[in-house]
């Protein structure tokens, strides 16, 4: 019995790693009911418990549905933007070699410093959050498409070319498909950069976004709804990255 | 002459990216001076370049600086010590690996930035919250890469080292240690990063004192040269910083 117990968990990996989950969830109520003061954290039981009154709390929904269409704006901004300035920039080498280190830099730059001029120029409202969150999915998109059409083999275009391929023949059936899997893990990348700019411009100011109802749950000392809150962003977070990831298995499989 | 080529090239691509950032400020000097640009939106580059040499000359910078330098010490060395731990102790058998592994990759998955307020709300609006944030979302990158560092050692140097009789020290410090550090600087290099872009975002967001809040203070105070002095002096502070990093990262490396 012992050794059949034993070799089922070992086969069965993620058994275990739901009852880490599970051990860290109860030290967590235990702690939240008995230890630490109620006015700073919640029991998980309690969290799930007022899932539903968050829900109801009026604006949240609101809310979290206009932090969603902020981040589907960014996301399919910068994933456009970032294809059709990594293609301009990846297929010819001297662009590649002069604009990638600018690129490169401006990547590398701490954004947040510069939230407040993006609040000064698009006002508090979605517009401020959709470019913030466009400045931080292009440049992840453009960096990943640059370094799969980098890979390309040269004979292959070469081959294109002399059985007498046009240019767009070449993109379509060439670049294309050999882009498709660095075009989807840019695009991983570039949502959740783009989750991070919107969320960190919801957080620094927000009249209506899940900022608003943060800051709201913060000050009030209402930490059970702040969790739930936040829960249900992480879920939200959670669920886009599976979305594309598994976008990204399907669409590289036929390699 | 191929060689030529090459050079000509280089000097071309060069000559690109500089005069790209030229163009980009003689726009700026005209869109201010000339184009009337609001100043509230964008400052002259010339009265920035003043109040950027203001500040280095009057030393007002000390203070947070000292702050933010502090928080990210702090929170580095938190994930550094638990991540590499950690990430040791997972390792150590295959089965721990897949136990653990998807765990931390789910959890850095999701923005941790947004447990700030739940953060603030535990400790304060002071540096500790930065400490603790910078450290959480650091421990992630750190942790896997060790966890990939150690758990990917040839099997064969192991076997080969216990056969000739190593013992767990020497086993430890001159094979695990050198095949796997490589791999774990790198993450450290990572962890490094952004440790400090969640340290200067959350100061940004929520706080009472350094860079970030600085920068903040200025802006809502409307003093637009001034806080595009700071952005500057914070940019280059952190490329100094990252560059230092990634320096000793190659170091590190060679060492082995």
């Amino acid at each position: 019995m012992n050794s059949a117990l034993r070799n089922y968990l070992l086969r069965h990996p993620g058994v275990v790693r739901l009852a880490v989950v599970l051990l860290i969830l109860v030290v967590w109520e235990i702690a939240a009911r008995f230890v630490v003061d109620p006015m700073f954290i919640a029991p998980p039981s309690r969290v799930v418990a007022s899932l539903g009154a968050v829900w109801n709390t009026s604006g949240v929904p609101a809310a979290l549905r206009l932090t969603l269409f902020e981040l589907a704006v960014a996301f399919s901004i910068s994933t456009v933007v970032g294809l059709v300035v990594g293609l301009a920039v990846g297929l010819r080498p001297f662009a590649r070699r002069s604009v990638m280190p600018i690129i490169l830099l401006l990547y590398g730059l701490p954004q947040i410093t510069i939230l407040p001029i993006f609040i000064l120029l698009f006002g508090i409202g979605p517009l401020s959050k959709i470019a913030f969150g466009i400045t931080h999915g292009t440049f992840v998109i453009i960096i990943a498409i640059v370094a799969g059409v980098q890979n390309l083999k040269p004979i292959l275009l070469t081959s294109a070319r002399s059985m007498g391929a046009s240019r767009w023949q070449i993109l379509r059936w060439v670049i294309f498909p050999h882009m498709i899997p660095s075009l989807f893990a840019g695009m991983r990348l570039g949502m959740s950069g783009a989750l991070l700019g919107v969320l960190l411009a919801e957080l620094y100011v927000s009249t209506a976004g899940i900022g608003h109802f943060t800051t709201m749950f913060t000050e009030n000392f209402d930490p059970t709804k702040l969790f739930g809150l936040v829960a249900m962003l992480a879920t939200m977070a959670i669920v886009l990255n599976e979305i594309v990831r598994r976008a990204e298995t399907r669409f590289s499989r036929w390699r | 002459m191929a060689r030529r080529g090459e050079r000509a090239a280089r000097l071309g691509s060069r000559a690109v990216q500089i005069g790209f950032l030229l163009a980009l400020f003689i726009l700026w000097y005209l869109a201010t001076n000339r184009w009337g640009v609001n100043r509230l939106l964008l400052p002259n580059p010339i009265a920035v370049w003043q109040q950027l040499l203001d500040v280095l000359k009057s030393g007002e910078y000390l203070p947070d600086l000292r702050i933010t330098l502090t928080e990210l010490v702090a929170a580095f060395a938190l994930s550094m010590t638990f991540g590499t731990i950690v990430g040791f102790f997972v390792s150590r058998t295959r089965y721990t690996i897949r136990v653990f592994d998807p765990l931390f990759a789910g959890i850095y998955s999701i923005p941790i930035i947004l447990f700030l307020p739940l953060y603030v709300l535990f400790f304060g609006l002071g540096p500790a919250s930065k400490i603790a944030l910078g450290a959480t979302i650091s421990f992630f990158p750190i942790v896997m890469s060790t966890i990939a560092g150690f758990g990917n050692v040839d099997r064969t140097l192991v076997t080969a080292a216990k056969s000739m009789g190593a013992s767990d020290y020497q086993l430890f410090r001159y094979v695990l240690v050198p095949a796997a550090l490589p791999v774990i600087l790198s993450g450290l290099r990572m962890g490094f990063t952004i440790a400090l872009l969640a340290i200067i975002g959350s100061e940004v967001l929520a706080s009472l004192a350094g860079l970030g809040h600085h920068i903040v203070q200025l802006a809502e105070g409307m003093d637009m040269a001034r806080m595009f002095a700071y952005v500057a002096f914070v940019v280059v502070i952190a490329a100094t910083l990252n560059g230092v990093v990634s320096f000793l990262e190659a170091r590190g490396r060679r060492r082995i």
